[in-house]
């Protein structure tokens, strides 16, 4: 009897300990309240979680835009489960924000919450990933980057400096992790553009898992493999820096020797693009703050937006990251 | 395997001398195979005393960034007092975690794959916090020597891992370490009323492994020159793991080899090279993988070579169990 009450003490204790965390959890979200006049906005936002460097630009480029457009913002960090997402929504719902707006951890299992929103009359934005709901109406619009763009602008390039070229180019392509929607999309858009030139051949592809380890790797048995390659793309900026050490491991010069065009342009890619070790990149913004913002204010006056709306990316050679390269925020 | 590489492509074997060293796909085997090797022998030991380490992929990421960490903050990068402190308080750091792990499952007795889970997951958080979420790229010639220098024409980096093993070795098999393992692992109780004390050598094992886990994870990001807390080490742990099944040590402990382990690392490595260079597809990579170490393990299982043998000689039915003779050490 004795250990049986001990034992629901303990159970007691410790549920009492999880639904404390939870609270103080959802109540750790930060307030960018810049006090401004009595219109003033408020924006819910879940974030994904802080996984990668890119995913830390995005969170500040979008505090950052917060405050400079004077809208009140609630952060929440949803660390990467879908669970604290939807615990977050619900929370934005019953503080009755004006706008929501969140980077799906997942694709599905949004209906019912956005449901709940969509009752209360509140609107949503989706940024960076989308979800795959029947029901378009269950949110605003969707702003994030175009991956098949992406690939596409690469390719578009590549077809422009190979015009010269007579005879067969060959490419090799270090894919993302597979299946993930970046890896398939940059890797259609790539192939679509590429095909208007029937000298480009892609003569292997692998994946690199989107890591410096792996892009080497996997570099490294391109090179033993195919003694001649003319270009490389990376489906990231990580992958193309691994090759860069299996290229010169190998006795080639990158950049010269082979062609290296790559997606994302971190700042060590954009570094590897000035120093000429890379030759082309297609950005992948994260910046997409004051886009985010703007969207914000538009949905909040009433007014018609896209359903679509692409984030505002450009790309780089060589001479413009030189250029680029000191104001670079990620 | 070797041998369907080399018809696919000859130049598979060939073996040439490039900017003083050796260059050619084996050597790359041998290169990339070395942390795993390290890995796997730490895992050898504590799986011998019937546990398992979970948590050394994120050592592995803990270590290289600390390691990074440090010499990106020095002033003199290329300094080898730098590199040597970086290394000393990455290892020391990844020795108090591998005590905490030995604490978790020798003196407070939770099980081995709980406790060191807990490590996994919260070691790549831990690894993820010291980097702050970003890519540590690094730019040192010392550093990079563990990873990518050379000795004798051969990469450094396998003669690391080839001395870790021998010391492993010499340790376990020339003094009584490795039986006291081995009776550990085969039955603690009866060990520890036979005098020997069974929660220390459980201890030992996984600072240990920690060690292992440490070194590889220098050798993995010194080879990248980058400490990327997510993805260093990221699934170090079950190749490990299938590194010291394929060397034919006994998942339920009480035997272990380490040559076998060696060999393993070595096989699951050729194997991913072999992925690569044939350029089988990312999609079916996978699979293939699979198949071979399915078949791996048939060839391995006495039951499966038993019934084979009982087949082709129907007359001379052979042992119903064939004893698998344990694997020397190689000395």
């Amino acid at each position: 009897m004795r250990t049986r009450r001990t034992a629901r003490t303990i159970i007691a204790a410790f549920a009492t300990v999880l639904l404390t965390g939870g609270v103080a959890a959802c109540g750790n979200s930060d307030t960018g309240d810049t006090g401004g006049g009595d219109d003033n906005i408020v924006l819910g936002f879940s974030q994904v979680g802080a996984e990668s460097g890119w995913r830390t630009a995005n969170t500040s480029s979008i505090k950052a835009a917060a405050a400079e457009a004077s809208i009140e913002l609630k952060f929440d960090d949803a660390q990467q489960k879908q669970e604290n997402q939807i615990r977050a929504i619900r929370n934005f719902i019953q503080q009755k924000v004006d706008v929501i707006a969140f980077s799906p951890v997942v694709e599905s299992g949004w209906d019912t919450v956005l449901k709940e929103a969509k009752d209360a009359g509140i609107p949503v934005i989706l940024t960076d990933r989308a979800v795959d709901s029947a029901d378009k109406t269950l949110y605003k619009t969707f702003l994030g980057s175009d991956f098949v763009k992406e690939g596409r602008l690469s390719g578009e390039w590549l077809v422009e400096h190979t015009r010269s070229a007579t005879g067969p180019v060959n490419i090799v392509e270090l894919q993302g992790t597979t299946g993930s929607a970046p890896a398939n999309d940059r890797k259609k858009g790539f192939a679509e553009a590429i095909s208007a030139n029937p000298n480009l051949k892609i003569i292997a592809s692998q994946s690199g898992d989107f890591t410096r380890a792996g892009g080497k790797q996997v570099m490294e048995q391109f090179l033993k493999a195919n003694p001649d390659i003319d270009v490389l793309f990376a489906h990231n900026d990580d992958m193309g820096l691994g090759a860069v050490e299996a290229i010169t491991a190998a006795g080639k010069t990158p950049g010269k020797d082979i062609v290296i065009v790559t997606i994302d342009a971190v700042k060590d890619g954009m570094q590897a693009l000035a120093d000429g070790k890379f030759n082309f990149i297609a950005e992948c913004s994260p910046l997409l703050g004051p886009q985010l913002m703007d969207l914000v204010k538009k949905i909040h006056a009433g007014e018609q937006v896209p359903a679509r709306i692409e984030t505002e990316e450009t790309t780089f050679t060589q001479e413009q990251a030189k250029e680029a390269l000191p104001n670079r925020k990620y | 395997m070797i041998a369907v590489n080399t018809v696919y492509r000859p130049g598979f074997l060939s073996i040439e001398v490039n900017d003083g060293h050796l260059y050619g796909t084996p050597i790359d085997i041998l290169r990339l195979s070395a942390p795993l090797i390290l890995v796997a022998l730490g895992m050898t030991l504590v799986i011998a005393t019937g546990g398992i380490d979970l948590s050394v992929g994120s050592l592995c990421a803990i270590s290289g960034a600390i390691a990074c960490l440090h010499i990106s903050t020095a002033t003199d990068r290329n300094s080898p007092s730098t590199v040597l402190t970086a290394l000393a308080l990455a290892f020391g750091a990844a020795l108090v975690l591998g005590a905490w792990n030995g604490l978790l499952v020798a003196v407070i007795g939770i099980q081995p794959i709980i406790a060191t889970l807990i490590l996994m997951v919260a070691g790549r958080g831990l690894a993820q916090l010291i980097t702050e979420g970003q890519i540590i790229t690094i730019n040192s010639a010392p550093y990079r020597a563990i990873g990518l220098g050379h000795f004798l024409t051969l990469p450094l980096a396998i003669f690391i891992a080839l001395a870790a093993a021998l010391l492993v070795a010499a340790f376990t098999r020339r003094t009584a370490l490795g039986l006291i393992v081995e009776s550990v692992g085969g039955n603690a109780e009866a060990s520890r009323l036979a005098g020997i004390r069974s929660g220390r050598v459980v201890f030992l094992v996984y600072v240990l492994s920690a060690a292992c886990a440490a070194v590889a994870g220098f050798m993995i990001t010194a080879n990248v020159s980058s400490a990327d807390g997510n993805a260093a080490g990221l699934w170090i742990e079950l190749d490990a793991i299938l590194a010291v099944v394929i060397g034919g040590t006994s998942l339920a402990g009480g035997r272990f080899s380490l040559g076998g382990t060696v060999l393993g690392a070595l096989i699951i490595q050729t194997l991913t090279t072999t992925v690569y260079a044939m350029n089988i597809s990312p999609q079916t990579s996978l699979l293939f993988k699979a198949v071979v170490v399915i078949a791996v393990c048939l060839i391995q299982s006495p039951a499966f070579r038993a019934k084979f043998r009982r087949r082709r000689s129907d007359r001379t039915p052979g042992p119903a169990a064939p004893q698998r003779k344990k694997e020397q050490v190689p000395a």
